[in-house]
């Protein structure tokens, strides 16, 4: 469902292609699936070995690599494909969530970690944050979705003209929603990327945090910017 | 236990290599005063050997041949007859007068000292006597001898020998059953140890290593392998709750995750209900994982094994973020968060799983105290410590249940109408634990007023790590 609905919006990742390397036969057709229909163009490799050879010869826009593989494991590979100079983004997949696990997956060379098990709509909201990454190398000054504004020297942010009043909080969870502008943030990548938390809070504080931004963006325009992606996240993006 | 296995037991051989140290220092004394006193035997005998042909030969000078050969016929009969001998012998040897019958072999061409075996009389039979002799020659072609019969020496030699051996067997046969005794004896008290590892072993628990109350190190050890057993056994009940906590509030939400699939199949086919049914069957499998997280949380706590994690830690920044992520919650419920601190406080903790055991106890604040209400996080620097504190104005929890909630699963509102899963404060405990902090649950009047007091931390550390 929540894979349809992104695939639905226009999505600048469309026809990407994507390798997963995944061992566990379902899982790997789960996730093929899932990813195909949200619009990429997706090949499985089901051991350690052939995801490295199809990584290095192939042309890939990103690659989802399980950390436990037959063969070898999904950080050597990780480790190899940048020694080769191979830049792609990876999404690395781990039954093991623990902090320090995390901090070895992205030292690997890894771009972004999430811990089995795992919701679709969380690996491909992070999917799309990583390669879009991929493509913004440039530091930005300025952010701007519809006719939203933010200035990230001056610590601004303006709509239609208009200033905003954000508390410290509220402009740095705008910022990171900005960043990702037309892309699902999940609940938890915001907690990570906002207040670089990895654990669960047992109430959703992010849900309360999200509407009282909402309420300084949006009350008051006619179209939102701001959308609750049910399942999954939230997204800000210009209104159609 | 078989008396062989008493023979290869260590205590065994070290009574053993004791007793091989202990006889060859005992016959190393024995020897030499064996030595030193056979030394003393002999020269005794040299002096007096000397004394005798000095004062014969002093004889000799004023009374010549005659003088000597009555005062050596006198001696002979004297009552140093029987372990002195004289002799004088004539220029060819022959014999003059003395206790002896013939010049003896042996002192025809040396001079000086000889020691040798003689042949004397003794009542009618021929003996070989040790003798320690020296012949002297007078000017007139006669000769002297002075002899010592070394009887006394070798008896002395042969009760010190016979000493020697008796003590050194006596010594090896002592040693040997005592080093025997003593390996039983402790052997025993081991196998006491081993009979309660193997009665564990196969499958009781409850079995405890006797202490025999004489306080040795053998009850020391124990006392400590019998603590030991209990906190094993502490932690084996412990799990089994868990184990029971665990299969009971995950069979809940699958039973009920399972039924509304199967009420949705028997169900006439529609596809907007399935989707919602769907949709919920995703909730209630996140909350699932949810659950199975926070106890991965706990584990990895109570694994202890993040050690290195551990660093000097500014408690005030840590609490302002976590109180900060949850004002807005509390706001919306109507509540007042203040955020107080009374001094730098700082402790040595892992920045992750603190922040996460702080929101916990937060969460617990905003979500029980009513509307109207107040939760204060307050950091404080006291002589005891760094202390965290979290107090609201809820219903809190009173004093019997105070322990009881911090066990696993356990929630004190029966009907379950709040959402969580019973592992916060669980969470909580398994985080002080792991940083060796005190958790201290209190009433707040009115409310709970919950602390985590944590061990000072030296200043000399403060740029370590």
């Amino acid at each position: 469902m929540v894979a349809t609905a992104t695939a639905t919006r226009t999505n600048p990742s469309l026809g990407m292609k994507i390798l997963v390397i995944e061992d566990d036969r379902e899982a790997a057709a789960y996730l093929v699936k899932g990813l195909e229909e949200s619009g990429y163009v997706v090949d499985h490799a089901a051991t350690g070995p052939d995801g490295l050879f199809l990584a290095s010869t192939q042309p890939y826009d990103a690659l989802v690599v399980d950390r436990m593989l037959p063969g070898m494991d999904g950080l050597t590979i990780v480790e190899t494909l940048r020694q080769q100079g191979r830049n792609m983004p990876v999404l690395i997949l781990s039954a093991m969530g623990e902090v320090d696990d995390r901090v070895k997956g992205l030292k690997a060379g890894g771009d972004d970690y999430l811990a089995k098990p795992y919701a679709f709509a969380e690996l491909l909201a992070r999917l799309e944050a990583v390669l879009r990454r991929g493509h913004t190398g440039q530091p930005t000054t300025r952010l701007a979705v519809g006719d939203l504004e933010m200035d990230l020297l001056g610590r601004a942010v303006r709509r239609r003209g208009q200033a905003i009043d954000l508390l410290p909080r509220e402009f740095r969870l705008l910022e990171c929603l900005m960043r990702h502008a037309g892309q699902v943030v999940t609940r938890t990548m915001l907690l990570e990327k906002v207040w670089d938390y990895h654990f669960d809070p047992q109430t959703n504080v992010i849900d309360v945090h999200v509407s009282r931004l909402r309420q300084k963006i949006d009350r008051g325009f006619d179209k939102p910017l701001l959308h609750t992606v049910r399942g999954a996240g939230y997204c800000l993006r210009e209104p159609a | 236990m078989s008396p062989r296995n008493a023979l290869r037991t260590t205590t065994f051989r070290l009574a053993l290599a004791y007793l091989a140290i202990f006889v060859a220092s005992s016959a190393t004394l024995l020897g030499f005063i064996y030595w030193a006193t056979s030394g003393a035997i002999d020269r005794e005998s040299e002096q007096i050997i000397e004394a005798e042909l000095t004062g014969l030969r002093e004889q000799y000078r004023q009374w010549g041949v005659v003088g000597l050969v009555r005062v050596i016929e006198e001696r002979s009969k004297g009552d140093r007859a029987d372990d002195m001998r004289y002799l004088v012998a004539g220029p060819r040897f022959e014999r003059v007068t003395g206790n002896l019958s013939a010049w003896p072999p042996e002192l025809r061409d040396r001079r000086g000292l000889v020691e040798f075996p003689l042949k004397v009389r003794v009542g009618d039979r021929q003996e070989a006597r040790q003798t320690m002799a020296m012949a002297f020659d007078l000017p007139n072609g006669f000769r002297l001898l002075v002899g010592r019969d070394m009887k006394e020496r070798s008896e002395f030699r042969e009760r010190v020998l016979g000493a020697i051996a008796w003590s050194l067997a006596l010594t090896l046969a002592f040693g040997l059953a005592g080093g025997y005794w003593v390996s039983r004896h402790l052997m025993r008290r081991v196998d006491a140890i081993n009979r309660t590892s193997s009665g564990i072993r196969a499958g009781d628990l409850q079995q405890r290593v006797p202490v025999t109350g004489k306080g040795d190190e053998f009850d020391q050890l124990a006392l400590n392998l019998n603590a030991m057993l209990d906190q094993i056994e502490r932690l084996m009940s412990g799990m089994r709750q868990v184990t029971a906590n665990v299969a009971h509030d995950m069979r809940t939400p699958l039973n009920r995750l399972r039924a509304r699939l199967e009420v949705t199949l028997i169900e006439k086919p529609d596809e907007a209900r399935y989707r919602e049914a769907i949709q919920e069957t995703i909730d209630e499998a996140d909350r699932i994982i949810a659950t199975f997280n926070a106890m991965l949380s706990i584990a990895e706590a109570e694994s202890g094994a993040k050690t290195e994690s551990m660093a000097r830690t500014e408690l005030p920044p840590l609490v302002d973020q976590i109180a900060e992520l949850y004002e807005p919650l509390a706001e919306e419920k109507g509540l007042a968060l203040s955020v107080e601190h009374a001094g730098r406080a700082v402790a040595r903790a892992d920045h992750h799983l603190l922040s996460q055991a702080v929101a916990n106890l937060l969460d617990n604040a905003i979500k029980y105290t009513p509307s109207g209400g107040s939760v204060t996080v307050r950091t404080a620097e006291t002589a005891k410590g760094a202390e965290i504190t979290v107090a609201d104005t809820g219903p809190g929890i009173p004093a019997e249940s105070r322990e009881a909630v911090l066990a696993r699963f356990v929630r004190l509102e029966q009907s379950r109408s709040t959402p969580g899963n019973g592992l916060g404060l669980s969470l909580v405990q398994a985080v002080a634990r792991m940083h060796g902090a005190d958790l201290l649950l209190e009433d707040n009047a009115p409310g709970l007023r919950v602390t985590l007091r944590f061990a000072a931390v030296a200043n000399g550390r403060s740029t370590a790590k």
